[in-house]
Formats: structure tokens, sequence, C-alpha cells
């Protein structure tokens, strides 16, 4: 078996006004090792809460979440986590967000010295390495939010909406770094986002997601090679498997309790 | 060229000195309106306009015999030992009880009930009591400040515990941050800006305090030396104890606000 990342009929309720509110009804999924799965979905349809349980920040009410065939009991630095809201420490320079992770796990000056300079200089934040958080631009903020989680080595990387707040240009730069990035360590990428393009572009499978109760309302595979180019962005098959996602996204069937 | 050089000189120097007019323009201002003032004052002891009101002159002289003769001295040292002391209790209780109230709610529950209700008290109504209680030495001064102190920290560090966001904490969790490193690397920067401020309120409400205790049984202090004044009808004593009280808590404040600025210079300002 080679699934990273197993989603196994997991069911998540939050208490709203005295009720149950079922944010995800039985969600199965599997995610192979160094695969790029995204996630879209209309807001509210549980996709924060299904990688928050992939993090271990949530727990199911029931079914599991398994990470290399074992239940996630807990955050664990063999699985980064961007945020969309950056969550940069605003009271640390790049550098020092970058190290923090690395100061936890007690890796020795030298060595952490070494791999943040590595990540910062990933990302292209070298020249700001000494910068605080507010000096920065959204997307340069993001590349170093990416850069921390970059820094520990993990080989999940979950991101939700992480390139949400960026302007579009910001937005497919990052999109073909994460890509670049990604082609030479291969890490197993769970990405969220609520950009049709954005999805196609990066991953090979993408998850649709359907709201009340949140489930999965259809997988479609990207059949486009790695890596990929402007060429492949603006090819006549991109948009096929575009409109095809879109269509999911868009024109789903009413669900019964909303009508 | 020739022509053009010389605009562009200008328009240079003139953004250069631009900022830096605009620098020294409100101290000077503010300069301009504290001379005002005291010009005014004196034209209105000068006319008598107000009964027993003394000119700035010979509340001047008044001061430079206060100062030789060393009362000025040793009573800012009495107030200044007592705020000190109180504030420094108030802040070092205040700080870790409003930790553990934004942390775990069991010790909320246990603690707010009593801060909401001696919030509503104001320090000053506790003298009399603190008189009887503890007598009229030194302690129940103290104690007063420090209550006074401590009641303006408490809540703002609490609300600085309660106040962290949450991403924050999962962004540290989710690389490896037990909850104690949590609570260090995360919880204790992010509300320093509130404990800051609580600080400052809390300075202020000290220096209040101490002057209105020391109206009571003292033997010396700021305080204590305009009670004894009033008694002797010494205004211009009274306006030389008054003055240094403003001044001092002007330049305390200062301190903090400077404090301040260092600490949590990282904040993003809009
Ligand atoms: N802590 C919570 N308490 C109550 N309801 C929540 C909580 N977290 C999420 N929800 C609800 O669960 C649903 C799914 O939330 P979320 O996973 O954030 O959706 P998405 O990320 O797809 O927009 C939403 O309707 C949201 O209001
Ligand atoms: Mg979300």
């Amino acid at each position: 078996m080679n699934s990273k990342i197993t989603f196994r009929d997991v069911v998540k309720t939050f208490p709203l006004k005295g009720a149950a509110f079922t944010a995800l009804g039985g969600v199965s999924l599997e995610i192979a090792d160094q695969e790029f799965v995204t996630v879209v979905g209309p807001s509210g349809c549980g996709k924060s809460t299904l990688m928050s349980m992939a993090a271990g920040l949530q727990e199911p009410d029931s079914g599991s979440v398994l990470v290399d065939g074992t239940p996630v009991s807990g955050p664990g630095p063999d699985r980064g986590v961007i945020f969309q809201q950056y969550a940069l420490f605003p009271w640390l320079t790049v550098r020092q967000n970058v190290e923090f992770g690395l100061k936890l796990a007690s890796v020795p000056p030298a060595e952490r010295r070494r791999r943040t300079d590595q990540a910062i200089d990933l990302v292209g934040l070298s020249d700001f390495a000494d910068a605080l958080p507010k000096t920065l631009s959204g997307g340069m903020k993001q590349r170093c939010a990416i850069a921390r989680a970059y820094a520990v080595d993990p080989q999940v990387l979950l991101m939700d909406e992480p390139f949400g707040a960026l302007d579009a240009l910001t937005r497919v730069q990052l999109q073909d770094q994460l890509l670049a990035t990604w082609s030479q360590e291969k890490r197993t990428v769970l990405f969220i986002t609520h950009d049709v393009d954005e999805a196609v572009y990066l991953a090979s499978r993408v998850v649709v997601m359907a709201a009340r109760p949140g489930r999965i309302h259809r997988v479609i595979d990207v059949d486009l090679p790695y890596p990929r180019t402007e060429e492949i962005r603006l090819s006549p098959e991109f948009r096929r498997i575009r409109n095809e996602v879109w269509t999911s996204v868009y024109h789903q069937e009413v669900p019964p309790q909303a009508a | 060229m020739a022509v053009i050089t010389p605009v562009e000189k200008t328009v240079a120097d003139a953004r250069q000195q631009q900022p830096r007019r605009s620098r020294h323009r409100p101290l000077l201002l503010n300069a301009v309106a504290v001379a005002a003032g005291i010009a005014v004052w004196g034209v209105v002891a000068a006319l008598g306009l107000v009964d027993n009101l003394p000119t700035p002159t010979a509340v001047a002289q008044k001061a430079g015999t206060m100062i030789s003769d060393g009362t000025l001295a040793s009573d800012t040292f009495a107030s200044l030992r007592r705020v000190f002391l109180g504030y420094a209790l108030g802040v070092a209780v205040a700080v870790p009880v409003g930790f553990l109230m934004g942390w775990y709610p069991t010790v909320r529950a246990l603690i707010e009930p009593y801060i909401q209700f001696f919030r509503t008290i104001p320090p000053l109504a506790l003298i009399p009591l603190a008189v009887v209680l503890l007598g009229i030495g030194e302690v129940p001064k103290i104690a007063v400040i420090f209550l006074a102190s401590f009641m303006s920290c408490v809540l703002s560090s609490f609300q600085g515990v309660i106040d962290v966001d949450k991403t924050l904490i999962n962004a540290a969790r989710v690389l490896g941050a037990s909850d104690r490193t949590i609570f260090a690397k995360v919880v204790v920067p992010a509300s320093t800006p509130f404990i800051l401020v609580g600080m400052r309120i809390g300075l202020g409400a000290s220096w209040a305090t101490v002057v209105a205790a020391e109206l009571i049984g003292a033997q010396e202090g700021l305080g204590y030396r305009m009670q004894k004044a009033s008694t002797w009808f010494e205004m211009d004593a009274i306006f030389v104890s008054l003055i240094t009280i403003g001044l001092l808590g002007l330049v305390m404040d200062r301190l903090l606000l400077l404090a301040e600025r260092r600490l949590t210079g990282w904040q993003e300002r809009r």
C-alpha cells in the first residue's frame, strides 16, 4: 500500500444552535505518496476542516485519518501546514520565523543556519532575511511562511488556500515556484483552493467537494504532463479539464436540505 | 541643461528641508503653548483676577527654596518610592494572574468575580478602609497603590491572552510546539502590547493614588506637602508640589511609551 494520507468515512459535526451541524458527512479519500492533490468546492463545504484533521489540529467524530497508515494523533513535523492568513510571528524576522520549527526540533546551530538560509533562498527572500513581517508584501509573507514549512523538511505539505489573498500575477509566480520545488523534492501535497484554474494547473487530481453535508462530489484526474508550463495552461486540453471542474463546482445539484 | 539644473536643485532642496521643518514644528508649537500659558497665568495673577493665585515668579522662588533646603527632593523621593513599590508589586502579580486567567478557564472563573467587583470601586475609596485595617504607616499607602496598578494591569494581560490569534497558535503547534512553548514563544510576545497599555494606565492610576494616599497621615511626600501647605495657606508651595507631580507623571508616562515603542515595534499599524 502506498497511500500517504487516508481519510476513511470521516464524519465531523459542530454544535450549532443546540443541534449538530454536519461539516463532513463521511469523506473517504486516498492520496498517494508524492501526489499533488487539490481540493475545490463552495465555501463552507468542509475543506479546511478536512485539512486540519490531516494536520492533527482537529479530530474526526467517527472514521479515521491516517498518515503512512498510522492514525493521526496530533500535529507533527512530518506534516507542514501553510495557512491563508500567512500566520507569521510578527515579532520575529523572516529568518527567525523560518528557524522557529528547527529550534523546536533542537537542530544544532550550524545545521539550523544552513537549512534556514537554504529555505529562505529557495523562496527568493534572501535580501529580506532580517526584515520584520510588517514590512513585507502579502506575496513575500506567504513565501516566508512556505520557507518556514520547507525548513523542517516535511514529507507532506498541507496548504489551505495559500494564494487566495494574493494578486493574480503573484499567485501565478508562487504556483510555478511551488511546482518547481515539488518536482525536485516530491512531497505529498494536499492543496485547498477556491480557484478552479489553480486547482487544475497544480494537481494530478482535483477533488471537488459539495456542501451540506460536506462531502466529495467528484474526483477528476488531470492528465497533463509535468512540468506544467504556460503552454499547458493555454492548451485546449487544460481548458477542457478546467471546464469540467468548473461545471462540477458551480453546477452541483441542489442539496436536499438547502432547497 | 544649464537652465534646468538650478530648478532641479531648488526642488531637491525643498524636498530635503520639508521633513526636517515638519519634524521640529510640533515641538516648537508645544514650547510656544507652554510659554503662552505661563504668560497668561502671570497676567491673571498680577492683575489679581483670582484670589490668592501666586505669580509664576513667586512659585519659581518657592521652588528654589524647596530645592535648596532639600524638602522637594525628600518629598519626591518619598512619593516615588511608594509608587514604585506598589506599582512594581501590582504589575508583578497582575501579569501572571492575567495570564493564568486567560490560559485556564477554571482560574478565570474563580478570580473574575472578585476582579469585576473591585473594578467598580475606585482605589481612592479604599483609603479610609486601608487606614483602619493597616494603620497610617507605609503599608496602607503601598497597598492602595498596589491595588490601583493591579486592577489596571490584570484585565489587560488577561485580554492579551484571550486575543492571541488562533492561527498563530496553530502555526506554532504544527511546527511541533508544546503547550509550554506556545505559551512562552507565542502567547507572551503576542500579548505584550496589551500588557504595556495596562502598565501605562496602571502607572497613571498609581501616581494619582499616591498623592491622595499621602493626604492621610504621612510625614513626607508631595501629597503630604500640599496638604500641609494648604493648612498654612502657602499657595506657592501647593503649586510647586502640583507642578512636580505633573512633570514626574509626564516623564514616567513618556518612559513607558518609549519602552512600548521599542518592545512592540513589530506591530502592523494602520
Ligand atoms: N470550530 C467550528 N465551530 C463551529 N462550526 C464550524 C467550526 N469550524 C467549521 N465550522 C463549520 O463547518 C463548515 C465547514 O467549515 P470549513 O471547513 O472551514 O469550510 P471551507 O474551508 O470549505 O470553507 C462551515 O459551515 C463552518 O461554519
Ligand atoms: Mg476554508
